[in-house]
C-alpha cells in the first residue's frame, strides 16, 4: 500500500470513523462463516443465527438494554426514520413531533415525510429550551417527542434523561452522534444509533425500541427473525459492529478523558490564536472529541480546501461547503456565524501533537484566505 | 419604501457568503456612529451572519426588512 497510513490527518470522526481494529478480525472470520440465511435450519444458517444472535446479544449488552429491543438496519439514517416514524404510528394522539431545531436531517426528513413538525428553538450554546419543549408536547396532537442525545455538529449534549414529558407522550431519541461514546440517557421509547461512527462498519444502523413501548412499523414488514427488520442481514457487519461497540464502551474512559482534555486545548487555542473566531457549543457539557468554531470574513470552502492541502481532513456547516447551498440549520437556529465554520472531530488515537499541529496551522491559513478579501 | 432611515444600502444581491458581510465590514466607517448601514443580500446566510457579526463587532443589529426590488434586507447601526 503506498501513501500515508488511513485516518492521518482525518479530523473528521463526526462523519466516519476507520474500522475500530477489533472489528476487523472479527469481520473477516465472520464474512466466511456468517453468508447463509440466518432463518435456515441447516448448518450454515445455523452458524449465521448464532452470529446474528451473538451481535444482537453484544449490542444490547455494551448499550445497557435488552436483546429484545435491538434491531439491527440497513443504515442510522433509517433507524432514525424505522424508530420516529414507528413511534407516530403507534401513537393514540396525533401525528404532530415536537422537535428541537437542531435535530439531525434524518430527523426533519422522517417528520416532514411521516408527520407534522412543531419545533422549538435551542440557545446560543445548541441546549434545546427544555422548557419549551415539555410545554408544547402537552398539546394533544403531539404524538412523539424527538430529541438527540447531542448535537452532531457542536457537541452539545441535550437533556434527554431529565425531561418530564406528560404522561403517555413517547420520546424518540436520535443517539447517532453519541452511541458508544457516551452512555444511552434514559427515557426514550425509542432510539437510533449508526456505527460507521464509533468504528464499526458503514451500512449498519441499530435501532432501540423498548419492551412496552407503542411502536408499528411505519413501512412494509418482512419475515425476518427480527419482526422490526426488513431484509436480507448483513451478519458479518454486525458483528463486526458490535464488536466495535463492545471495544469502544471498554476503552472509553480512558478514550473520553484524552479527548476531552484535547479539544479543551483545539477550543482555547483557536479562540486565542485566531482573532475574530466565535468558537460554539456548550464547552463543558458536550461530546469529548468534537468543536466547531466559525472564522469571520473566511470562505469555508476554502478553507477545507486549504487545510486538506495540508494534511487536515475537518467538515464545515458553511453554506459554499454544503450539498443544499444553505446554511447549517443547527448553527442558523443557534444563531452564531454560519460561514468560515469548521467542524473538526477526534479519531480514537488523536494524540496532543495531532491538535497541536492543525492549531499552528490555523492562524495563518485563516489570515491568507482574508488577505485574499482584503481583510 | 418606508422603513427606517439608512445613511448607506450596499448591493450585496450577487455575492455569494461570506461577501455581504464583508462588504458590511469594509463600509462600516462610511457611516456616522449611530447613523444605519444596510445590506441587501440573497445569500441565505446573511440572515444568520449579519446578526451574529453585530454580536461579534459590538454594533446593534436594527433587524431584516425589504429592499425596493423586495430583496432581503439587513439594516445595522453603528454602534463605533
Amino acid at each position: 500500500m503506498t501513501g500515508p497510513a488511513p485516518g492521518v490527518g482525518d479530523l473528521d470522526s463526526a462523519s466516519s470513523a476507520p474500522l475500530h481494529p477489533a472489528a476487523r478480525e472479527v469481520l473477516l472470520a465472520a464474512l466466511d462463516r456468517g453468508y447463509a440465511d440466518p432463518r435456515r435450519l441447516h448448518r450454515a444458517g445455523r452458524e449465521a443465527r448464532l452470529l446474528l444472535d451473538n451481535a444482537r446479544e453484544a449490542t444490547a449488552d455494551a448499550l445497557g438494554v435488552r436483546a429484545d429491543e435491538v434491531t439491527f438496519t440497513p443504515t442510522g439514517t433509517h433507524a432514525v426514520h424505522l424508530g420516529l416514524l414507528g413511534l407516530v404510528r403507534g401513537s393514540r394522539r396525533g401525528d404532530t413531533v415536537v422537535h428541537s431545531a437542531v435535530e439531525h436531517s434524518a430527523v426533519r426528513h422522517a417528520v416532514a415525510w411521516g408527520a407534522r413538525a412543531a419545533e422549538v428553538g435551542v440557545r446560543g450554546d445548541g441546549r434545546v429550551h427544555d422548557g419549551d419543549l415539555v410545554e408544547a408536547a402537552a398539546s394533544p396532537e403531539v404524538g412523539v417527542v424527538a430529541l438527540q442525545s447531542a448535537n452532531h455538529e457542536v457537541g452539545t449534549v441535550q437533556p434527554v434523561g431529565e425531561l418530564e414529558l406528560p404522561n403517555d407522550v413517547p420520546l424518540f431519541t436520535d443517539a447517532c452522534a453519541s452511541m458508544g461514546r457516551l452512555p444511552l440517557p434514559s427515557g426514550w421509547a425509542a432510539a437510533a444509533g449508526s456505527a460507521h461512527k464509533w468504528g464499526g462498519p458503514a451500512a449498519v444502523g441499530v435501532l432501540l425500541v423498548r419492551k412496552r413501548a407503542r411502536w408499528r412499523n411505519p413501512f412494509p414488514g418482512d419475515d425476518r427473525i427480527d419482526e422490526r427488520s426488513t431484509g436480507f442481514e448483513n451478519v458479518p457487519a454486525v458483528l463486526a459492529a458490535a464488536a466495535a461497540l463492545q471495544a469502544v464502551v471498554a476503552e472509553r474512559d480512558e478514550v473520553n478523558t484524552r479527548h476531552h482534555a484535547l479539544i479543551d486545548v483545539v477550543r482555547r487555542r483557536v479562540a486565542a490564536e485566531v482573532p475574530d473566531v466565535e468558537v460554539v457549543g456548550d464547552p463543558v457539557r458536550r461530546l469529548p472529541h468534537l468543536v466547531t468554531f466559525s472564522c469571520l470574513y473566511v470562505d469555508g470552502e476554502a478553507l477545507v480546501t486549504e487545510l486538506d492541502r495540508r494534511g487536515f481532513g475537518i467538515a464545515s456547516g458553511s453554506a459554499c461547503t454544503a450539498s443544499t447551498l444553505t446554511p447549517s440549520h443547527v448553527l442558523e437556529a443557534m444563531g452564531v456565524l454560519t460561514h468560515g465554520n469548521v467542524r473538526l472531530s477526534l479519531q480514537r488515537d488523536a494524540s496532543r501533537a495531532d491538535v497541536d499541529a492543525f492549531c499552528d496551522v490555523l492562524p495563518g491559513l485563516v489570515a491568507e484566505i482574508r488577505a485574499r478579501v482584503g481583510m | 419604501m418606508s422603513g427606517p432611515d439608512v445613511a448607506l444600502e450596499l448591493d450585496c444581491r450577487d455575492l455569494p457568503c461570506p461577501m455581504p458581510v464583508i462588504e458590511l465590514a469594509r463600509h462600516l466607517g462610511d457611516v456616522e456612529v449611530g447613523e444605519l448601514l444596510a445590506v441587501v443580500a440573497h445569500d441565505p446566510a446573511a440572515a444568520v451572519d449579519v446578526p451574529a457579526w453585530c454580536r461579534m463587532k459590538a454594533q446593534d443589529y436594527v433587524g431584516e426588512d425589504l429592499a425596493d426590488d423586495g430583496a432581503p434586507r439587513y439594516v445595522v447601526r453603528r454602534l463605533g
